[in-house]
């Protein structure tokens, strides 16, 4: 891949070889240095896929050998074996739906309500809107375990705690502040003209929102919706303060942290339900990871 | 195995409380139409009526529990006097700088430790992922490959993740004991050797870190125009004062919030301290698996409360310091 220098617009200019360093992102690097660049990037990789795929060949290994000091990846013997006892022989499905009915549910309420709060933000300069916006940055400087001590109380002088009550309400909330910035650093990017348009042909300011601007902002809804629910789904210590000791009502992090336990580790059992939760998350991370970090950021520059 | 009864009853209960949420929403909404459309007549009804259903989350989620923690840090409240707490003034606030705030550690020890946690995870992060991230900003054969499987630490369910680490530092067939002892090297006690487990944190938390550091700042990179580069060239500036020169000062508006944003999130990370150790080492903990213990395990509620007070106001003096610095280095950039 050698792309004619770019300083080519200066004929007498010839670069240097010294000039070519790691520091310049060079289009003109000499063929010794790409390999350095790719062994260097492929070994970074193995780092950052790695213990996954030993998550991976933990799963596979048959129940006699977990207990191994193997490293290969796919081991000689794989087996499903562990697959098929946490699907038909533990409550793991449990976990997993009861997640997702808490996350889908909690992710669509906070995508609405801080679709509405981020319009209000971004098109009246009501008074208080200021103080508003720097409470809501305010809001993710709180430890969690900070907010979890006086919710837990109140929780059980509310009665509260073993239900999903607590738990869904808090889901919504939490991640309004988040979802604002990102909804209201977009809804400032679609031209107000847009809406008054609408509002010339009979619109009213509220179907102006609902059908001109919701749908034009579609990608920043989704990329929220998939925010909240990646926290959401992916959330631990709100669950285990809220829900207690309820068995049938557990997550799946309560229930996968409780296979990996602290006397007897069912180390199969944990890798399998691992590798399951895990696909549908990071394909969903991996397909959207451009919009969510150009979202973050947006809301972190203008903050 | 899935049963039709646990389905219905985790349907009930979500579904029973979104009802609930509607049901208030209506109320609130009909009622604030009265209120500010019919009676005042309000220019602003419509944006503080679509403000309603989040500011009422907010203030019954965050301000009314940080209110009641507030009152709750001047009580001895605990698991021994939770019906009626007596009132004891600023005595917890004291008791957090002279008294042990766990078993054996004292308030000063702790929050050397968790500096040092965020100084060691947030250098390594910002260090490792502006090398990647010069790496991969160029044009090269599997970028996008390369690109996504450095992602994927950040993808990864944290809590698997992190317990997937927790696996590799078992004693004997944890990877890395595997490793030393092909290597002719004395295992290391990973779980019960306090620095030991620290360093297992520390190493566990920059993998998951340096993804989005190296992504945020890729991006930062590639918004920065070739032609500065060409025009250094020229002038004859070497590589490391291009870097110096160019790339560094026109990250700045990247980098500055990132770094903020990675403070906060270390300085408060409680996933990798408390999965790491699983509750066990006392000596591993950071500020805020240490107020996690204080209130949940040794129930000491209005002492925790003044704790996480102090933790709470040490992360504002920091976030004004910071902006204040970096608005002043912005300034002196433009001037």
């Amino acid at each position: 891949m050698s792309t004619p220098s770019s300083v080519s617009a200066n004929p007498e200019y010839v670069p240097t070889r010294h000039k070519r360093s790691f520091f310049r992102s060079g289009r003109e690097d000499s063929p010794f240095k790409r390999l350095i660049i790719h062994i260097v990037l492929i070994l970074a990789c193995i780092v950052s896929v790695f213990p996954v795929l030993r998550v991976l060949a933990i799963s596979l290994r048959p129940g006699n050998r977990l207990m191994s000091t193997d490293l290969a990846i796919i081991p000689a013997d794989a087996t499903l074996e562990s697959y098929r006892i946490i699907l038909f022989e533990k409550p793991f499905l449990n976990w997993v739906w009861n997640s997702a009915a808490i996350t889908i549910a909690t992710a669509l309420i906070g995508v609405i309500i801080a679709a509405t709060a981020a319009y209000a933000f971004s098109r009246w300069k009501f008074p208080g809107r200021s103080v508003g916006l720097v409470f809501l940055l305010a809001t993710q400087m709180i430890p969690a375990s900070m907010l979890m001590i006086p919710i837990y109380i109140l929780a059980i002088k509310l009665n509260l705690v073993g239900t999903y009550r607590g738990l869904v309400i808090a889901y919504c909330v939490t991640s309004i502040p988040f979802s604002v910035w990102i909804l209201k650093g977009y809804f400032d990017t679609v031209p107000v003209d847009l809406e008054e348009a609408a509002r010339i042909d009979g619109c009213s300011q509220l179907q102006a929102f609902w059908r001109v601007l919701l749908p034009l902002s579609t990608p920043a809804l989704a990329i929220t919706f998939l925010f909240n629910f990646m926290s959401a789904w992916n959330e631990y210590l709100l669950a285990r303060v809220m829900l207690g000791s309820q068995e049938s009502l557990m997550t799946w992090p309560l229930g996968l942290q409780r296979l990996q336990g602290q006397f007897q580790t069912q180390w199969g059992l944990f890798s399998a339900g691992s590798i399951l939760v895990m696909i549908p998350v990071v394909i969903l991370f991996l397909y959207s990871s451009k919009y969510l970090i150009s979202g973050l950021t947006l809301g972190g520059v203008k903050g | 195995m899935i049963t039709s009864e646990v389905i219905l009853k985790s349907l009930s209960e979500v579904g029973s409380t979104v009802l609930m949420i509607l049901a208030g929403t209506v109320v609130v909404e009909a009622l604030l139409y009265l209120l500010l459309v019919k009676w005042l007549k309000y220019k602003y009804a419509l944006p503080f009526m679509l403000l309603a259903p989040a500011a009422i989350g907010l203030i019954a989620l965050v301000i009314y529990p940080l209110i009641w923690e507030l009152r709750l840090s001047f009580t001895n409240m605990s698991l021994k006097a939770f019906k009626n707490p007596q009132f004891i003034g600023f005595k917890n606030y004291v008791r957090v700088f002279t008294e042990p705030v766990l078993k054996q550690k004292m308030f000063f020890p702790l929050l050397g430790q968790t500096v040092l946690w965020t100084v060691i995870n947030i250098t390594f992060h910002v260090g490792g992922g502006l090398f990647l991230a010069m790496l991969l900003n160029r044009n090269m054969r599997g970028r996008g490959i390369y690109r996504t499987l450095l992602i994927l630490p950040w993808a990864i369910p944290q809590v698997i993740a992190v317990l997937a680490w927790r696996s590799e530092f078992n004693f004997t067939y944890g990877y890395f004991n595997i490793i030393l002892t092909r290597l002719g090297l004395q295992p290391v006690q990973w779980m019960t050797d306090p620095t030991a487990n620290f360093i297992a944190m520390c190493l566990t938390n920059i993998w998951l870190g340096i993804p989005f550091m190296s992504v945020t700042l890729l991006g930062g990179l590639q918004s920065i125009s070739q032609e500065y580069y060409e025009a250094a060239e020229m002038d004859g500036a070497n590589g490391w004062q291009q870097f110096k020169n160019i790339t560094m000062p026109l990250l700045q508006p990247v980098i500055t919030p990132a770094i903020l944003l990675g403070t906060f999130w270390t300085f408060n990370n409680f996933n990798v301290p408390f999965f790491i150790n699983q509750n066990e080492l006392e000596s591993s903990d950071i500020m805020v698996t240490g107020l996690f213990r204080a209130a949940f395990q040794y129930n000491r509620y209005g002492f925790s409360a003044a704790f996480a007070f102090v933790i709470f106001a040490l992360l504002l003096i920091f976030t004004i310091f910071y902006t204040r610095y970096t608005s002043s280095l912005k300034g002196a950039y433009e001037s």
